[in-house]
């Protein structure tokens, strides 16, 4: 392999990991603060029980989430200097400004809230996680800034002289249609990630062990499917948004290719699912939908859809020879697969909250597997979409301006191969002991009794010793 | 003075207060095998870094990101020259974080023990690799006139540079045992004060010898007047700094020996990058390939903005972060350490009077001279 290949590879493959635990983190340090707000506000011990059971939680997955993250800020410089020369001025900003703004507010707060349990009064404990929670939140602003920069460049203009891409307007980098689209999107599906593994894990904890901490589990599963669905919904309609501004404006090609829709249609049918080749000749089996892809795409039943043969031949007018055409069995089940998991995970939601009404406590067996299921499903979805984003952009790095291929360092594939072998293995096993730890707390339950200090009023009688 | 000045500045003041909020935390993993005696010793060690590494740490995630922002170019050598050793660092500082989190979290001897080795490891291997980056970036590398870098590995491996290495981590396990006597009380205190006068004179001797060869042989070419003076002065200032932290502890005064080592490593690193300066990556190759604070800065626009940006939020962050150590500046004992709150330990039943209870704080001894 290249070294093309192979750091695009290890760019794949760190990031892809890295984002395992990043919606995790922003979701859940919400709800864990909503559950210490909880306690506040209603005096029940339940919920301080279950801000510490979903606080452990949120640690074991918050220490990978973050180890992972300092590869992604190196890795620019490290794998992809000739891309980093060129768009530093305008992509490094928001790095820097996420450090700043936001690594230190979520880092600094949170080493508050897991030592200070006995240190700082009730509600400016919470208030810290609270403060994790916003930091977690910009961090995602910054981060989805750069990468909107990439899907849909703005704000900027050519230098010549210098070879390389200058700001002009940090408004208009901030506030781009791409991100302000992305955005809400991310989030969203960072809600439905938290809450389903917390209405997955509370449910398991009703059917297994019934009697055992029951008002507090169902507690658990209604925050959690409530906020699965109240975050499907905002998911569906951003990523309609973001469909519409794609297909008609930004990159007709990524939404063709994950149509596998080679010649433009007008109107065109939404493809379901293809048995077969996708490379344009006919399949052995289809399933697809009359006209829906025109309305999904352009919002009217009869909109006209770019076909991927026809930006392929725009392009190579435009920008010269060569292919402008992403790989489509990955742009096109990429696409499926996110859609159709996260509408699978925000289904099993509906049926848990079905089966707990009125105080049932459900027994079945499938609903078991189903619930222990359920947290894995937003993080395949979770996955499939950024595969979607980045995939579907190539053969660009930054959409129109510079190719992947132009972006990468003057590195020796040993280099790289050696270290994408030594962060996979590595990766590898921090995600077994990581599961297994995840494991092991979410079946231990919720703890008999809350730390002593805490119940004493914030008197300091338990010492900071955590780790 | 022109905005990519300031940010040179700013990098520096980044890059010298990571090295002084990490250093220590790197010095009191290095520590954990010397000093830390048993499992309850570690983790009376392991405490007193747990609520701040992390935030520590954010300190170079800042100065890799203010480098990106404001030196691109700078960046983009830097990063993809020293490939391995960065890699190196990361897969350190990934062991490291993983381990302050997950090494209570199993009730088993064997685990703990794996994630202190881990600990130990993810804290010296930085330590070295950091002054030998450094070191490198002094001398100079083999950059081309695109600015790729045109050696391999063993090219940074050069005597200079391992001098750097030596000097960053003996100032880190100095600092960390500094730290270490600050933080704590009875028998861990005093061993920690006892081996800082130990450290004190090995992290003289490299590090004196480091910052001399640094003046002689490695400042800018053609450097003079204010600028050399000024990082000779920085230089001078780092040792004196030093001496008086390892006097400081060797009396007992705690306090002072932690902000004088702290300000020696600020100057020390303050001493490295006015050498640098107007150089931000020499090239040893051609000059053509050198890298300068006029040739690898982002636009004035790009800076504007950042400038604004760090004049708002920075004040707040040293804020809130001086404000954490506020909260947690008690000593923390090395007495009856209460059981982790493992599950297994938790749904035993609640601990009782003869149970693993019992505080392990105690309140900070008026007599001593903590700063």
């Amino acid at each position: 392999m290249s070294v093309l290949d192979l750091s695009r590879w290890q760019f794949g493959i760190t990031t892809v990991y890295h984002f395992l635990f990043v919606p995790i983190t922003i979701g859940l340090a919400f709800v864990v603060a909503g559950f210490e707000t909880a306690w506040l506000r209603t005096g029940r011990e339940h919920w301080l029980r279950l801000t510490k059971f979903y606080g452990k939680l949120f640690l074991i997955n918050f220490a990978l989430g973050v180890v992972t993250g300092i590869v992604q800020e190196f890795q620019f410089g490290m794998n992809w200097s000739a891309y980093s020369r060129f768009v530093g001025d305008i992509f490094g900003a928001p790095l820097a400004i996420e450090a700043l703004l936001a690594f230190f507010l979520e880092s600094t707060f949170l080493g508050l809230w897991i030592f200070g349990w006995d240190r700082l009064p009730r509600r400016l404990h919470a208030a810290c996680m609270w403060t994790v929670a916003v930091g977690t939140t910009l961090s995602a602003y910054f981060i989805l800034a750069a990468n909107s920069w990439m899907q849909h460049p703005v704000g900027y203009h050519y230098n010549p002289r210098t070879h390389r891409e200058e700001l002009s307007s940090f408004l208009a980098l901030m506030t781009n249609p791409a991100q302000l689209a992305a955005f809400p999107h991310v989030i969203a599906a960072c809600f439905l990630t938290a809450g389903a593994l917390v209405a997955g894990i509370a449910m398991w904890h009703l059917i297994r062990r019934p009697g055992t901490d029951t008002a507090a589990f169902r507690s658990a599963v209604k925050a959690g499917t409530i906020t699965v669905i109240a975050a499907a919904v905002v998911t569906i309609a951003t990523g309609d948004i973001q469909g519409k501004l794609f297909t008609t404006r930004y990159q007709p090609m990524k939404m063709a290719s994950a149509e596998a829709l080679y010649h433009t249609a007008k109107p065109a049918p939404l493809s379901l699912l293809t048995i077969g080749n996708l490379n344009g000749t006919k399949p052995v089996f289809q399933v697809t939908l009359p006209r829906l892809l025109s309305f999904l795409g352009t919002g009217n039943w009869n909109g006209t859809v770019q076909g991927i043969d026809n930006m392929q031949a725009f392009y190579r007018q435009v920008y010269g020879p060569g292919s402008y055409t992403p790989v489509i069995p990955v742009t096109y089940w990429s696409f499926r697969l996110m859609i159709g998991i996260g509408l699978l995970a925000a289904l099993v939601t509906l049926v848990a909250l079905w089966a707990v009404r009125r105080g049932r406590i459900p027994r079945s067996r499938l609903l078991l597997w189903s619930v222990i299921a359920l947290p894995l499903l937003p993080l395949a979805a979770n996955s499939l979409g950024w595969i979607l984003t980045e995939m579907g952009r190539q053969p660009w790095l930054v959409y129109g301006q510079m190719r992947t291929a132009a972006g990468v360092s003057a590195n020796s594939a040993g280099e790289v191969l050696a270290s994408m072998i030594v962060l996979t293995l590595l990766y590898g096993t921090l995600a077994v002991i990581e599961a297994g730890l995840m494991l092991k707390y979410a079946r231990a339950g919720l703890a008999r009794q809350a730390a002593p200090g805490t119940e004493a009023g914030g008197e300091e009688t338990s010492p900071a010793l955590v780790y | 003075m022109h905005l990519s000045d300031l940010w040179f500045i700013a990098i520096a003041v980044l890059w010298a207060g990571y090295f002084v909020l990490e250093g220590f935390d790197f010095g009191v993993g290095i520590l954990l095998p010397v000093l830390g005696h048993g499992d309850a010793g570690r983790r009376v060690m392991i405490n007193t870094i747990g609520p701040v590494w992390d935030g520590n740490e954010v300190w170079l995630l800042t100065a890799g990101g203010a480098t990106f922002a404001a030196f691109p170019a700078w960046y983009a050598s830097m990063f993809s020259a020293f490939y391995l050793p960065l890699l190196i660092v990361l897969i350190a500082l990934i062991l490291r974080g993983v381990g302050f989190e997950f090494r209570g979290k199993r009730d088993s001897a064997r685990w703990r023990l794996g994630w202190d080795s881990a600990l130990f490891v993810g804290s010296l291997v930085p330590a070295i690799l950091w002054g030998l980056a450094f070191g490198n970036v002094l001398r100079g590398i083999p950059m081309n006139a695109a600015h790729d870098y045109a050696g391999n590995f063993f090219t940074l491996l050069n005597p200079y540079a391992l001098l750097g290495g030596l000097t960053t981590l003996a100032l880190f396990t100095l600092h960390g045992a500094v730290f270490l006597a600050l933080r704590t009380t009875g028998d861990l205190r005093s061993r920690a004060n006892a081996l800082a006068w130990k450290l004190g004179a090995a992290a003289a001797a490299v590090g004196g010898g480091f910052l001399a060869w640094t003046e002689a042989s490695h400042r800018a070419p053609g450097q003079t007047g204010t600028t050399g003076a000024a990082s000779a002065a920085l230089a001078a200032a780092a040792a004196a700094a030093l001496i008086i932290a390892v006097l400081a502890s060797r009396a007992g005064r705690e306090g002072i020996a932690f902000a004088c080592n702290a300000a020696a490593i600020a100057a020390a690193t303050g001493a490295l990058f006015t050498a640098l300066y107007p150089r931000v990556l020499p090239s040893s190759l051609i000059a053509a390939g050198t890298l300068t604070t006029a040739n690898a800065s982002s636009t004035a626009k790009t800076l504007a903005v950042m400038t604004v940006v760090a004049a708002i939020f920075l004040p707040f962050v040293l804020l809130y972060q001086g404000w954490t150590y506020w909260v947690f500046r008690r000593r923390i004992g090395a007495g009856p350490v209460p059981a982790l709150a493992a599950p297994e330990t938790e749904l035993a039943a609640p601990p009782g009077p003869a149970g693993p209870g019992g505080s392990g704080v105690r309140p900070r001894p008026r007599t001593a001279a903590g700063g």
